[in-house]
């Protein structure tokens, strides 16, 4: 099995055994997504299953990864006790690392990013900073411009952000995981 | 000098493919006290035997080692082979040179010199080898059959009609078990009690069969041929003699509303009942659980009205004790209901239903009279849905076996909903269609294809209720995993086969093994199926995994002849392969200190005290002594025995000793 | 009772509903919340859909100091923190990953700390206390919205049971409300597509809405203040999706205790609500 499979290293960066699928397709069938997906769950694992670098391709170029709530409907029903949840980031990561994220990615990557940013700098999630700079990761200007002056009569925006004291410490853990893991890949 | 023959077999090429096999016969043949080696294709064989057979009496052997497959395999080929030619079969002895080392290892020079260590051990073995008579007991010829589904009723039809008696046990108020219950049986689609309950008449007026209903095993001891029953037969409160079965008590009990356990809880019952109109006996007990009288002490309605005056208050259970010489377990299964499927809303929507209730709703005799009908509302169902694998070949609710019955089952239900319904629109979400046995394919096509079933193949995430409609969300992964959503107005789980309750208190009483999932452990997966590990009892039926009725009644009809086969016998012949306590000339009598920690230790209470008197009669020690018949040849007391006293006859310490060495003086 | 507290950053801002209520209705019950010092994001789902080692650290972190400021039990009132908290803890049972992170971290991580979300804090502090404090039943028909983060994964959370949770239904009871069997009680709401996707947000979300709307819902009961927000905030957006708008309120368990309790609606903050909650 593991000859087969080495088209990726899902098992051992994750302890996801592949071959336990059998395909019932209990996960597809509760996925609150799977009809916008390119590939549902239970297709993916079988993609995976044929262990070839054209289907891992396929799966790395794929919607589904990013459409993935991580939501975990499909592990808590599933017979096998796949946690394709956890499955799913590492194809995140790979598809990111390898460069193959499908269109769809990009909103969500962009989110991801801006959300990340404003913990590296402050410590702590700084709303308007991260809208901002979705925005301008997206060019999405005109998004919510409904809802974030209702948010700030409700007080629920501060107009600066709240800092950590310790903000050295999140830099060194930035610095040491995402910032370190992109030099590796590239 | 020992004289000993070494025969090594080729067993095809199971062993000569990595074992040299002539230079084991050749290198074995130098050994002290070898006195001929040879090798041959297959040993097993007639002409193999005869080699054997030739040379013992040629070289006048005292002791024969044979090389070839596990002694499980043919130990008592060979060792009746030596017996014909009048050597004792105990100074026989084999070398597992097949599944020890040929299976197991690549070929290779050590692989060879492996077989040859170990046919080297037990030639060492074989020389301390001493005869043995094998032991002879008594056999009673009556059988215990306990649970009167349609395994035990079979089981027991069968011994009783070889002319053996048989007491057949039953814990429910009547015979029939889960056959009783079914509607009509795949792939015939013959009513199901039309073809029982002729079966249960019989059994109930077998001359040869003693019935206990409403009773339950307490305790057997003894062993093969000779054990001991002690049964206790609750209280039904009802005196069967008197007792009529005229039905009278049963319409004029106050306490209609309990969930009849024959329907599935799809009917009720009274307090005094009959489970079912065709039960055997045909009369009813008293359930002092739900009774007003044995509740609140007030009502005794079912005394005022019986005519004859068959109501007992004060009745306890009792125990009765049987002697018997086997026992066959058909005890058969259960199905996994309650809180075992949240996500498909069982117990939770009265209109999701276990197989077992679509069983009941679908027979003639059941709650709705044979029709489908709504257990919510009365409706009948224009849509319904059938969850097959409901609970089975799934690890994470713990049953990772395949429950066998549902494929089949799950197609006649969608069947005869269509024969019942015929505006009526039937889906099947499956993984895999099972449907192995005779015309059990044929059945299944014709669901859908003359029957119009839809099957699709997927499993269902959940089921809700909404607006009166059940939403069975599955998905078709044919067509590359798209969702299906199906407003259904019933549901049906193909839920998992289950041991029965208290099987695992049941298998300890006994002291036969089970399996992870309670089901009783056959003695052999292919060559011994209805027996189990322990000598004198049988397994039939669903209790030893989830069968269907054919299969069923066929283990049934095998364990039958197994205990005709041993009441064939006047005496039973065991292998005298038990423990003994040493003897010894006084004024030692034996090295046995009497301290009994064998008889703690024995797993079988084949223990027993012994005591040494002088002329006079005067108590000179007490000692261990191994009931020969109980005994089991674990070695367990062996190990456990300080002052070495007990050696296993054929495993003695010396043997193994001589064994071992063989292997440290290479 | 004293316990330690872990906000979280969405109770600071865009939730801070919740906190004002968590912190109202501790007050009430007399439960002493002790707020971790200096403490940081979790992560949330962007960390762990960009980088394993980071979504581990970040929570470290938090637990780590817990830790050394003495902390033995935290409540963390959302549930996606409480969700990262616990899978992190579970991860770091893995004796090469735990080294990678203190390495990372360059702190010490004993692992010890018990986690525990809002619904717990209430069943520890005792049904019967809260029943004694009651002034105002809150008579209300109610549909309680579990979510995902609360429940899954059931191995690594063991709270309540994943398929049809009872815990805040119970405590609703409790306070003399009427919870309903409803259909999307686990159901994913979107998450945190809020801002990237918010198509699916309403989709998802639009769902949950109607079917407690369609069975009578007064109000639906929420613990994790994502779904709130998409179930709140994004309501214009979901109301143009269906045939007629729904204006059922959503609010955090705290909230309907609160009310319960006694407390001001200003001070358990359902002014802050986008949809107008009149219960």
């Amino acid at each position: 099995m593991d000859k087969k499979h080495k088209v990726s290293d899902l098992q051992s960066h994750t302890g996801v055994e592949v071959m336990r699928c059998y395909q019932c397709g209990k996960c597809t069938a509760g996925c609150v997504l799977a009809s916008d997906m390119n590939y549902p769950p239970s297709y993916l694992m079988r993609l995976l299953q044929t262990g070839t670098k054209e289907n891992y391709d396929k799966i790395l170029h794929s919607n589904s990864i990013w459409l993935c709530l991580n939501c975990e409907n499909c592990l808590g029903r599933c017979p096998m006790e796949i946690d394709i949840p956890k499955m799913m980031d590492y194809l995140r990561t790979r598809s990111i690392s390898e460069n193959k994220m499908h269109p769809d990615s990009k909103p969500i990557i962009a989110f991801h990013r801006s959300f990340l940013d404003s913990i590296k700098h402050t410590g702590r999630l700084y709303e308007v900073g991260l809208i901002a700079a979705f925005k301008s990761r997206t060019f999405r200007f005109a998004q919510d411009l409904n809802i974030a002056p209702m948010m700030y009569l409700k007080g629920k925006l501060h107009l600066l952000p709240e800092k950590i004291k310790d903000r050295r410490h999140m830099k060194r853990i930035f610095a040491q995981t995402i910032e370190n893991a992109k030099t590796e890949t590239k | 000098m020992s004289k000993i023959g070494v025969f090594i077999c080729h067993c095809g090429e199971n062993i000569s493919a990595t074992v040299d096999v002539e230079r084991v016969a050749r290198e074995v043949g130098g050994m002290e006290g070898v006195a001929h080696a040879i090798d041959y294709k297959y040993m097993c064989s007639d002409p193999g035997q005869t080699f054997i057979k030739e040379a013992v009496k040629k070289y006048n052997l005292d002791g024969v080692v044979v090389g070839a497959c596990s002694p499980r395999m043919h130990e008592p080929t060979f060792r009746r082979a030596c017996a014909e030619a009048g050597l004792n079969p105990y100074l026989c002895e084999m070398a597992n040179l097949r599944e020890h080392c040929s299976w197991v290892h690549e070929k290779s020079e050590e692989t060879t010199e492996k077989a040859i260590d170990l046919v080297k051990m037990l030639v060492q073995k074989v020389k301390k080898n001493k005869p043995l008579d094998s032991i002879k007991v008594p056999v009673t010829k009556r059988a215990l059959v306990i649970g009167g589904g349609i395994a035990g009723i079979q089981a027991s039809l069968d011994i009783a009609n070889t002319g053996h008696k048989v007491i057949l046990v039953e814990r429910d108020p009547s015979i029939g078990g889960h056959m009783s219950q079914l509607s009509e049986t795949f792939p015939t689609l013959d009513c199901s009690q039309c073809i029982l309950t002729p079966r249960m008449v019989e059994v109930a007026q077998h001359p040869n069969i003693k019935l206990y209903t409403y009773a339950e095993l307490e305790s057997l001891e003894g062993f093969i041929g000779n054990f001991t029953a002690k049964i206790r037969l609750k209280a039904k409160s009802v005196d069967y003699s008197t007792c009529t079965g005229c039905g009278a008590c049963i319409q004029k009990c106050p306490v209609k509303k309990i969930p009849s356990e024959f329907n599935a809880g799809l009917g009720t019952r009274t307090a005094i009942y009959v489970p079912f109109p065709q039960a055997v006996p045909n009369k009813p007990v008293i359930d002092r659980v739900n009774c007003n009288y044995y509740k609140r002490g007030a009502c005794k309605i079912c005394e005022k009205t019986c005519q004859v005056g068959s109501i007992q208050w004060d009745r306890e259970d009792e125990i009765v004790t049987e002697e018997v010489g086997a026992v066959v377990l058909a005890t058969g299964f259960d199905v996994k209901g309650a809180d075992f499927f949240p996500e498909y809303g069982y117990g939770k929507y009265k209109d999701v239903l276990t197989g077992l209730q679509f069983e009941r709703m679908a027979s003639a005799s059941g709650p709705t009279f044979g029709e489908i009908r709504r257990p919510s509302d009365g409706v009948i169902p224009k849509k319904i849905v059938f969850i097959a694998c409901a609970g089975s070949r799934d690890p994470a609710k713990g049953i990772p076996y395949c429950s066998k019955i549902c494929c089949m089952y799950t197609a006649k239900h969608a069947m005869l909903y269509q024969h019942k319904v015929h505006d009526g629109e039937s889906t099947v979400f499956y993984m895999d269609i099972r449907a192995g046995g005779k015309n059990y394919e044929e059945f299944v096509r014709r669901a859908i294809e003359e029957d119009t079933v839809n099957y699709v193949r997927g499993r269902v995430a959940r089921v809700y209720e909404k607006d009166g409609k059940l939403i069975v969300k599955g998905v078709d992964t044919l067509l590359g995993g798209q969702q299906v959503e199906i407003e259904a107005d019933m549901v049906v789980l193909a839920t998992a086969g289950v041991a029965n309750c208290g099987s695992e208190q049941l298998a300890q009483k006994l002291h036969v093994s089970y399996d992870p999932y309670h089901f009783f452990a056959e003695a052999h997966p292919k060559l011994k199926p209805v027996e189990t590990n322990t000598a004198g009892i049988f397994l039939a039926g669903a209790c030893q995994a989830p069968k269907d009725i054919p299969e069923t009644v066929g283990m049934a009809s095998g364990a039958a002849v197994k205990v005709a086969a041993l009441f064939s016998n006047d005496e039973l012949v065991r292998e005298p392969l038990v423990a003994v306590v040493n003897r010894l000339a006084p004024p030692l009598y034996s090295t046995c200190v009497g301290c009994f920690m064998c008889e703690t230790a024995c797993p079988y209470n084949a223990i027993e005290h012994e005591d040494i008197r002088g002329r006079d009669g005067s108590l000179i020690k007490t000692i261990a002594k191994v009931n020969e018949g109980l005994c089991q040849g674990c070695g367990t007391c062996v190990a456990f025995c300080r002052s070495k006293s007990i050696d296993i006859q054929g495993y003695t310490h010396e043997q193994v000793y001589a064994e071992v060495m063989s292997l440290l003086n290479d | 009772m004293k316990i330690g507290f872990y906000p979280g950053c969405s109770l600071t801002g865009s939730s801070r509903e919740y906190n004002e209520s968590v912190v109202a209705v501790a007050k009430a019950l007399e439960i002493d919340l002790v707020e971790l010092k200096d403490w940081n994001c979790c992560g949330a789902t962007a960390a762990h859909s960009m980088n394993e080692e980071l979504s581990l650290s970040l929570p470290a972190r938090i637990m780590a100091l817990a830790e050394e400021q003495g902390l033995k039990e935290i409540v963390v009132p959302c549930a996606a923190c409480y969700n990262r908290l616990k899978v992190t803890q579970h991860e770091l049972e893995d004796q090469p990953k735990r080294n990678r992170v203190a390495e990372i971290l360059q702190m010490p991580y004993k692992g010890d700390l018990k986690i525990i979300n809002v619904l717990q804090l209430l069943e520890a502090y005792g049904t019967e206390n809260i029943k004694a404090r009651i002034t105002q039943p809150f008579a209300h028909k109610v549909a309680c919205y579990y979510g995902c983060l609360l429940v899954r994964p059931h191995a690594i959370l063991k709270f309540d049971r994943v398929e049809d949770p009872q815990s805040m239904d119970a405590l609703i009871q409790v306070i003399g409300g009427t919870t309903m069997d409803w259909a999307f009680k686990t159901e994913c709401c979107g998450g945190g597509f809020s801002v990237s996707r918010t198509d699916l947000v309403v989709k998802l979300s639009g769902n949950i809405l109607k079917d407690a709307s369609d069975r009578g819902a007064e109000a639906l009961i929420v613990a994790c203040p994502m779904c709130q927000s998409n179930l709140d905030m994004r309501r214009g957006a979901i109301n143009k999706t269906l045939d007629s708008p729904i204006d059922i309120p959503v609010i955090y368990i705290t909230q309907a205790i609160g009310l319960a309790l006694g407390i001001g609606a200003k001070e358990l903050g359902l002014k802050r609500h986008f949809v107008t909650v009149e219960l």
